[in-house]
């Protein structure tokens, strides 16, 4: 028995870091948008580690802020420690990271949600999925709630079908116990959604007086704290906590491996494929067995609790086994356990049958994001829920998609290796995964993507005026630096051989001696006559741009060399194993992926440049 | 598009060879490599015009030189192109390609001027199929040489310099996106005094390319045949030197013994195989494995037999199995009097000669048995060039970018900036698998380090 509750344009399904983001850019893009979420209280839950942002991740918080989205802000407001990582290894891989008050951000973004026009939050678990000859037509909820929709965002994170493993208990489960969400894996699937088994897991939480933090290293955030969104004003930030480091030994590894018949993964009762990155203790303890010791972090879970994270010790072993282990650890000795480590299986989709936009291929007007697609993380979750959201509200809003190149942005990156290649584990963001890690920098998010959002509609005039004013600081600042000389003098000399570098005997370009590894633009501050004072982060831009100048233009001629084969858009929907003379593997790999260019094509392994050359001589007989 | 640059005439005996270089830099291209006589300038000549010069790289004398402009759009592929017509042979005309290829050219990949003809309209629509054939043919051609190559001795020294690449790609991956966890620091130091050394092993492969002495060029081809049939002894007789030992003992042969040979116009890249046989002998069964494999590479066979008795089982096993390969038929031992049933070798074989390999008799017959076997597919030939070009290239590329890498630690750059150098060098030598940089250093991340939350 159904009954009718309501009309939207956009049903986003979860309120966790996806659905938040694809629910809030929807809105404020004009749409009539409804969040829906099994609990309230659970709306953008950390259930795993209470930090944003880290190494590649800490780019997509940034980019997401670019573009108009919410994380960055948050985090910014709720962070209890803030800490640029990666500090002295080259400013492409600098990253923010920043412990979170977990229950203040699940305030604070429950309330921009709230706040926000257009936004209409429910709690209901969604358990089927309408279609009407293959397009979206909305949803209907466990209590028989039906609401129409013209796109509909899937982001049920862990949620959808969620088991929890604890030793040779489970039982079905949402995180942080939760309810899981049932119905909806089956209405999927009859509607052609291809859903596999992942499986993830969290460590335990641990109470404060029973951790001995006198006998472990302590970590504290940077004096100097950068904000991730580009509108927090730098001053009064301040760390609040600290972090401490501790490690495993012999004993703890005793534990373990003489408890491995009780964990449900070696037992066989997990199904769902884990992630490679971040491997279970018992995992590491098997797989590197010649390390002595691996390293955990205990971390605040916020300023209004006693609870205390525990990264590095994520487990599926019986609770009395994860109390003997972490008891055998320096400073855990009387350790008092508050949640018990669990493993958790959840359904997800293949994300090859996802479009650059995550639409659904086979179905018009179905997004995925989030770990639904099979990513991990907060921040992977986060900005698939942007890219979905401001796609859905585009198409009903009869605008052009918006597909974010692999050149311009970290989430284009996450979103093409999804899409093209797929993922046989929960995919994490690393800066290894971009070839062009020195343009993707995080200190220029901003100038890579504020115009894009300010062209969807989710950067405001003032925003981009902002930026432009910086822009043209910073060009007319290089500009000058390159043109201006400065004279050798004996305090100028005496600096530079200091430094280590070479003395001046005759004039020299300002942008010459910047560009020396060895000094910095500031050191030549005292002796560049004409400088104006000019705020940090132009100053950074001048001489990260002069600095890396080579190695930017490098990366420009092989972005522009991708970018044409990028321009060469594919028709969908197509039968490669027709296209005359293209290699069985490849026409069965490109039927699968359906890719969006040639370019896209190119990418995906088992297409030859043979292959290629045929799809473009096949793709211009085409379009004649 | 790139401009491509290609030997376009077949590797066989010839006057001239002509290297056809075709896009929007192909003038600009010529310019650097080609100097005309008198006052002619490149830049100024007018399509369907030639100039008599001098071909050069880096100013060395490669060649007195015939240069043809065609200019855009009337030319074969639409774009401008430039012919150079220079002296017969491969050395030649493959030291002006290489002055090409280092001059801002690329090596035109299968099928790819009539591609482009295609694309820029020169060829009707009709001829898309035929087009598209072409590509097919020839890259189902070079895939079966990229193949071959992969069982040589350059493409194992290059993988190894790859796989340390790959090592030190790892190693600052995984430092710089784990950098709360327990892993080694990367030193500048000792990346330097590897990558020096990772250097001298790349630019000892480009030179000994250079040398021609593992030059990997020619045609593949393989001696098989069952036990003592005489395989080596006609290997030792075609090489004009005692490489392989020769003994009446079956199964003396275990390893493969390789050597370059001129065979008439045809070079061939000679293996001797070990005697083909069921065995119980462990090392012997490996030799036997060995020549399968090298069978499988081979683009040409020839197949011994001993002609003065009777096939046997071991003969038609490999009658059977190299059916529809490109093979000679050989049978040896025309000295002694013939026992073999010629009838079902000549139902099987469309070229036989006998010979005696002991007393150097039958084998000019070979030699032209060999040139009509090739005279009917010239294609394969330049196709074995290319391929080696390719990879020639792709080893000369990652030398270049592991310079770079090396200047730019000297000088003291970041090392996110080295770690793009480092990217570009192992990236060029992955393309001779057509693995992806990407993949392959974050697979390497997870297998080598114990990282996670």
């Amino acid at each position: 028995m159904t009954y009718k509750m309501g009309e939207f344009d956009v049903i986003v399904v979860g309120g966790g870091h996806a659905g938040i983001e694809a629910a809030l850019s929807a809105a404020r893009l004009g749409c009539k948008t409804a969040m829906f979420t099994i609990s309230l209280d659970q709306i953008a839950n950390m259930p795993c580690n209470p930090s944003i942002g880290g190494t590649a991740k800490g780019h997509l918080v940034r980019e997401i802020d670019a573009l108009g989205g919410e994380m960055g802000k948050a985090a910014d407001k709720c962070f209890i420690q803030s800490r640029m990582l990666n500090r002295g290894k080259g400013p492409a891989v600098h990253s923010l990271r920043v412990q979170a008050d977990r229950v203040q951000y699940h305030n604070y973004m429950k309330n921009v949600c709230e706040n926000q026009e257009n936004l209409c939050i429910k709690q209901g678990e969604v358990s089927k999925l309408l279609t009407e000859n293959g397009k979206v037509t909305g949803i209907v909820t466990s209590l028989g709630a039906e609401y129409s929709a013209k796109a509909v965002i899937i982001a049920t994170g862990t949620y959808l079908k969620g088991k929890i493993h604890v030793g040779e208990s489970s039982y079905e489960s949402g995180p942080d116990s939760a309810l899981p969400s049932i119905g909806l894996s089956q209405s999927l699937t009859e509607n052609g959604v291809e859903l596999r088994r992942f499986k993830t897991g969290t460590p335990c939480r641990v109470h404060k007086r029973s951790i001995n933090f006198s006998v472990m290293e302590r970590q504290d955030g940077d004096d100097n704290i950068i904000p991730f969104s580009f509108d927090t004003p730098v001053n009064d930030l301040h760390n609040k906590v600290s972090c401490y480091v501790s490690y495993t030994n012999s004993n703890t590894h005793e534990v373990i491996l003489s408890n491995l018949d009780r964990s449900p993964l070696y037992a066989g009762r997990i199904e769902g494929v884990g992630p490679r990155y971040c491997p279970s203790i018992e995992d590491k303890v098997v797989r590197f067995s010649d390390k002595p010791r691996h390293q955990l972090f205990v971390e605040p879970m916020g300023l209004s609790t006693e609870e205390y994270y525990l990264q590095g010790m994520s487990s599926s072993l019986p609770e009395d086994v994860q109390l003997a282990f972490l008891r055998t650890i320096n400073g855990l000795e009387n350790v008092e356990i508050m949640r018990p480590a669990y493993a958790i299986e959840y359904d997800c989709c293949d994300p090859l049958q996802l479009m650059p936009t995550l639409e659904f291929k086979n179905i018009s007007g179905l997004y995925g994001a989030g770990q639904f697609n099979g990513s991990s993380g907060y921040e992977e979750a986060a900005a698939q829920g942007l890219v979905a959201g401001i796609n859905a509200a585009l198409k009903i809003k009869g605008r052009d998609a918006v597909i974010f190149e692999r050149s311009g942005s970290y989430i284009g990156t996450l979103i093409d290796d999804l899409v093209t290649k797929g993922c046989s584990d929960p995919y994490r963001m690393m800066t290894s995964r971009s070839e062009y890690r020195l343009i993707l920098r995080q200190d220029n998010a901003d100038q890579r993507l504020m115009p894009i959002g300010h062209e969807i509609g989710l950067v405001s005039d003032e925003r981009i005026e902002k930026l432009n004013t910086k822009i043209k600081m910073i060009e007319s600042e290089i500009k000058r630096v390159s043109r201006e000389t400065i004279k050798p003098t004996f305090e100028l000399n005496k600096m530079l051989e200091e430094k280590g570098t070479a003395s001046l005997k005759t004039g020299c370009k300002i942008a010459e001696l910047i560009r020396r590894p060895q000094l910095k633009y500031s050191d030549l501050m005292p002796y560049d006559i004409n400088h104006s004072s000019l705020p940090d982060d132009v100053c950074e831009q001048v001489e990260l741009q002069i600095k890396y100048k080579g190695y930017i233009e490098k990366q420009l001629v092989q972005i522009e060399q991708a970018s044409k084969l990028e321009r060469k858009i594919l028709p969908q929907n197509t039968d490669y194993s027709k296209v005359h003379g293209l290699r069985l593997e490849a026409a069965e790999k490109l039927n699968k992926v359906q890719p969006a260019s040639i370019g896209q094509a190119a990418r995906i392994s088992g297409v030859s440049p043979a292959d290629v050359s045929m799809l473009i001589v096949w793709l211009k007989k085409e379009t004649e | 598009m790139s401009t491509i640059a290609a030997i376009s005439t077949p590797n066989a005996a010839g006057g001239i060879a002509v290297i056809r270089i075709s896009g929007d830099n192909a003038i600009a291209v010529a310019k650097r490599i080609f100097i005309p006589f008198g006052e002619k300038c490149i830049d100024t000549m007018e399509g369907y015009t030639c100039a008599y010069g001098i071909a050069h790289s880096g100013g060395e004398r490669i060649d007195d030189c015939i240069l043809t402009v065609f200019r855009s759009p009337h030319s074969y592929t639409g774009e401008d192109i430039v012919e150079i017509s220079c002296h017969g042979g491969l050395f030649v005309s493959k030291k002006i390609l290489r002055a090409a290829l280092k001059n801002g050219a690329v090596t035109a990949e299968p099928g790819e001027f009539t591609k482009r003809a295609y694309i820029n309209g020169k060829i009707d629509l009709t001829q898309a199929e035929a087009v598209m054939d072409i590509i097919a043919a020839k890259s189902e051609v070079e895939l079966k040489m990229a193949e071959s190559l992969r069982e040589g001795t350059v493409y194992k020294a290059a993988k190894k310099c790859s796989e340390r690449i790959l090592k030190l790609l790892s190693g600052l991956a995984a430092w710089t996106d784990y950098p709360d966890e327990d892993i080694p620091e990367v030193e500048p130091k000792a990346l330097l005094a590897e990558l020096s050394k990772i250097y001298n092993d790349l630019s000892a492969l480009v030179s000994d390319y250079d040398r021609g002495r593992i030059l990997r060029e020619g045609v593949a081809a393989a001696i098989v045949g069952r036990p003592n049939v005489g395989k080596s002894t006609l290997f030792n007789c075609l090489s004009g030197c005692n490489r392989s030992i020769v003994t009446d003992i079956a199964g003396t042969t275990r390893d493969v013994v390789e050597e370059s040979i001129n065979l008439g116009d045809i070079k061939l890249r000679l293996s001797d195989t070990a005697g083909i046989r069921d065995t119980d002998d462990v090392i012997e069964g490996i030799g036997v494995e060995i020549a399968w494999k090298t069978v499988e590479a081979a683009e040409l066979i020839i197949a011994v037999f001993d002609g003065s008795c009777p096939l046997k089982a071991d003969d038609i096993e490999l009658i059977k199995k190299i059916k529809n390969k490109k093979c000679i038929a050989v049978i040896n031992k025309s000295d002694k009097d013939t026992a073999i049933e010629e009838q079902i070798l000549k139902e099987n074989f469309i070229h036989l000669v006998y010979i005696s390999a002991i007393d150097n008799i039958g084998i000019s017959e070979l030699e032209s048995a060999v040139k009509e076997v090739f005279e009917a597919n010239p294609e394969s030939i330049s196709m074995t060039t290319a391929a080696n070009e390719r990879q020639r290239l792709c080893i000369e590329g990652a030398l270049e970018s592991v310079k770079e890498a090396l200047d730019a630690l000297k000088y003291g750059e970041m090392l996110d900036a080295v770690n793009v150098l480092l990217d570009e060098a192992e990236q060029k030598i992955l393309e001779l698998t057509g693995e992806k940089i990407t993949d392959v250093v974050v697979d390497e991340v997870f297998s080598r380090f114990c990282v996670g939350k």
